[in-house]
């Protein structure tokens, strides 16, 4: 396999608080390959955008990457400066977050943002940028882009406002996008136009795409391999497939069962009991273990083992206990 | 006898510009129709859901179940009482004790400077009910512990607070609670804990649920009966079994082929078609048709009726 376009290794992010310092991401490594979509789930709080920041050197002071090493194909990125960073962001990493309407600047028109982007990173004249900006549009679905161009954010549904930021990410051809709950705040409707937008984009351009979600139906359907994360760390990484219908990590189990299926009728859903720990206070060991059932005296003292090729981080991990 | 009737309901939003600026622009009034034409009926201890996207008329359905939103034209009885037209006043405070309501954002529905026990005896209090004890009694009941009463609602987590909305709304021994969005603002494992502790509840205190819900699968979980809206309009009714393994109304079954699925890997799903349409505009006849791959002639001309179809109701003209 040729080498991946993204890849994170042991990466930290600490923020330093009065309280003492707290650590929203801890010693995470992942890799994503050209044309592949990575998946990445948590609960809120498990550090999950926290991480895809780090990579586009977005991290609000004081937070900081504190160790690890990023690479972005072949480059290590982690410890550019300001300026540098810029200059990467928008080129070869695009970005794809929540909200629509916060991601557009509400008094230029659609079309000159995207040429301004696309200036600013590709060596071509303005009448060149103004032509592909239509062909962007285009490519995202936009009817009526030639004239769509002249219009402002406020004209689009939020549906086609989240195309214009997709095209504007894709707009400098970027080998790696970062989506952020791309989907969130849509109706189901569109949440299936813009996954199936993505995934087509991916497949025949070969972006590597980071999707950053919470909902494990979005997980299931649009993503190759998925990584879940738990108070920071990586708890499970692997195959889709794999990963959903059997889990290895206690959480993972957990995460899918407590979410309402078909097959269950109306029995009473799974509860995990307690709450993700704050990050002030993540339990020794395995950062599961209270609230994890297999949990013994090993969870709580030893730190449990990394994740590595298809191996959960846990001492105990499940076997053969298919949730769906 | 059902607890809640809805018939003919309708709510119509002026949404026009202010007078000067349509006398200046020459633009007529603009009106929206939230919702158009609503019936159903909620049996006592059921759970009826409402789903449908945004725009769809779901929560100004809830709220005018309420009471907090007046209906433009129609009726909602609740024990057989309208409460707009009622003239009784100790028949609609009788009425009004009986409903209650948990709303999506447990951020945004507690009072920050109020302690817990004080919210949650406020509806029994307001009514000069006897309030010893009760707050602690519900806390149990909703799974925290008797000492929160005491603190306020920013040192609890989302979860928790949504429990505490939950205790609140049970104070006044409410038969009908009417649930906007209640997990949509938490996580899976704090949805699956909050949804478990509602079935309870409605086993226990013998209540009927409204719930409003954008998530089918939520829905799927939880209901007796799903109603479907589109655009301000009920458009099928089924019970759950129905709805999701044999939809009728073609906006049903785009809605169910949209939805992500948990065992859904690699599927190619062909994204529906278009965006739901301007309130202000609807389109003629049936509101569905512009989307619909089904659509006739018939369906752009004449609004559908509500028709039955063994146990399911559906509002199409091609539905058999």
């Amino acid at each position: 396999m040729a080498d991946p376009v993204l890849s994170i290794r042991d990466l930290s992010v600490e923020i330093p608080t009065r309280h003492g310092i707290v650590r929203p991401v801890d010693g995470v490594s992942y890799d994503i390959a050209v044309g592949e979509i990575l998946g990445v789930v948590g609960e809120s709080g498990a550090g999950k955008s926290m991480a895809g920041n780090a990579v586009i050197g977005l991290l609000n002071p004081p937070a900081h990457i504190s160790k690890g090493e990023i690479w972005l194909n072949g480059k290590r990125i982690d410890h550019l400066t300001g300026d540098a960073m810029r200059r990467l962001r928008g080129k070869e990493i695009g970005m794809v977050f929540q909200d629509p309407l916060t991601s557009l600047n509400p008094l230029l028109r659609i079309g000159d943002q995207l040429t301004e982007t696309m200036l600013t990173h590709l060596p071509i004249s303005r009448s060149e940028a103004e032509k592909r900006a239509v062909a962007a549009l285009e490519e995202v679905g936009i009817p009526g882009a030639a004239e769509r161009v002249n219009s402002y954010p406020h004209e689009f549904s939020g549906g086609m406002r989240q195309r214009v930021v997709i095209a504007l990410a894709l707009c400098a051809e970027p080998s790696l996008i970062i989506a952020d709950e791309p989907t969130t705040a849509l109706d189901v409707s569109v949440q299936a136009q813009i996954i199936a937008l993505l995934r087509r984009l991916c497949r025949d351009r070969g972006t590597a795409v980071m999707l950053i979600t919470h909902d494990m139906g979005v997980i299931a359907e649009a993503t190759d391999r998925v990584a879940v994360m738990y108070a920071g760390r990586l708890a499970e990484l692997g195959p889709v497939r794999d990963v959903l219908t059997h889990p290895q990590h206690p959480y993972t189990h957990g995460l899918m069962a407590s979410t309402p299926l078909a097959s269950q009728g109306k029995s009473r859903l799974h509860q995990i009991p307690g709450a993700m720990p704050r990050l002030d206070a993540v339990p020794d060991g395995c950062a599961f273990n209270p609230r994890c059932p297999h949990a013994t005296d090993k969870c709580r003292q030893s730190p449990v083992p990394r994740v590595s090729n298809g191996q959960a981080a846990c001492w105990y991990p499940l076997v053969e206990e298919k949730v769906i | 006898m059902a607890l809640v009737r809805v018939k003919n309901l309708s709510r119509v939003f002026d949404v026009s510009k202010p007078w000067l600026n349509r006398v200046i622009e020459r633009r007529p009034k603009a009106f929206l129709t939230a919702v158009s034409e609503v019936d159903f009926d909620v049996e006592p201890r059921s759970t009826y859901a409402l789903v449908g996207e945004s725009g769809s008329g779901k929560s100004t359905i809830g709220k005018m179940l309420v009471g907090l939103l007046k209906p433009t034209s129609g009726v909602v009885e609740i024990e057989g009482i309208d409460l707009a037209s009622e003239t009784d006043a100790a028949k609609i405070d009788a009425i009004r004790s009986d409903i209650q309501m948990i709303f999506q954002d447990p951020y945004a529905s507690l009072n920050p400077r109020w302690r817990v026990k004080d919210i949650i005896v406020e509806p029994v209090a307001s009514r000069g009910g006897k309030t010893e004890g009760l707050a602690e009694r519900l806390l149990e009941q909703v799974g925290l512990s008797v000492q929160d009463a005491g603190k306020f609602p920013h040192e609890f987590s989302g979860g928790q607070r949504q429990r505490i909305c939950i205790a609140r709304a049970l104070a006044s021994e409410p038969n009908l609670i009417v649930c906007d969005e209640p997990t949509s603002a938490l996580d899976v494992s704090v949805q699956a804990q909050v949804l478990n502790l509602m079935s309870d509840l409605k086993d226990d205190f013998g209540l009927t649920y409204v719930l409003i819900s954008h998530d089918l699968t939520v829905v799927r979980h939880m209901a007796d009966r799903i109603g479907v809206l589109y655009l301000g309009r009920l458009v099928e009714e089924a019970e759950p079994e129905d709805l999701f393994n044999n939809p009728k109304h073609p906006y049903t079954q785009m809605l169910l082929a949209a939805a992500p699925q948990m065992d859904g890997f690699g599927r190619e799903v062909q994204p529906p078609e278009g965006e739901i349409p301007d309130p202000i505009n609807p389109p003629s006849g049936c509101a569905f048709h512009p989307r619909c791959p089904i659509a006739q002639d018939i369906c752009r001309k004449k609004r559908p009726d509500m028709r039955q179809l063994n146990g399911i109701r559906v509002a199409c003209h091609m539905a058999e």
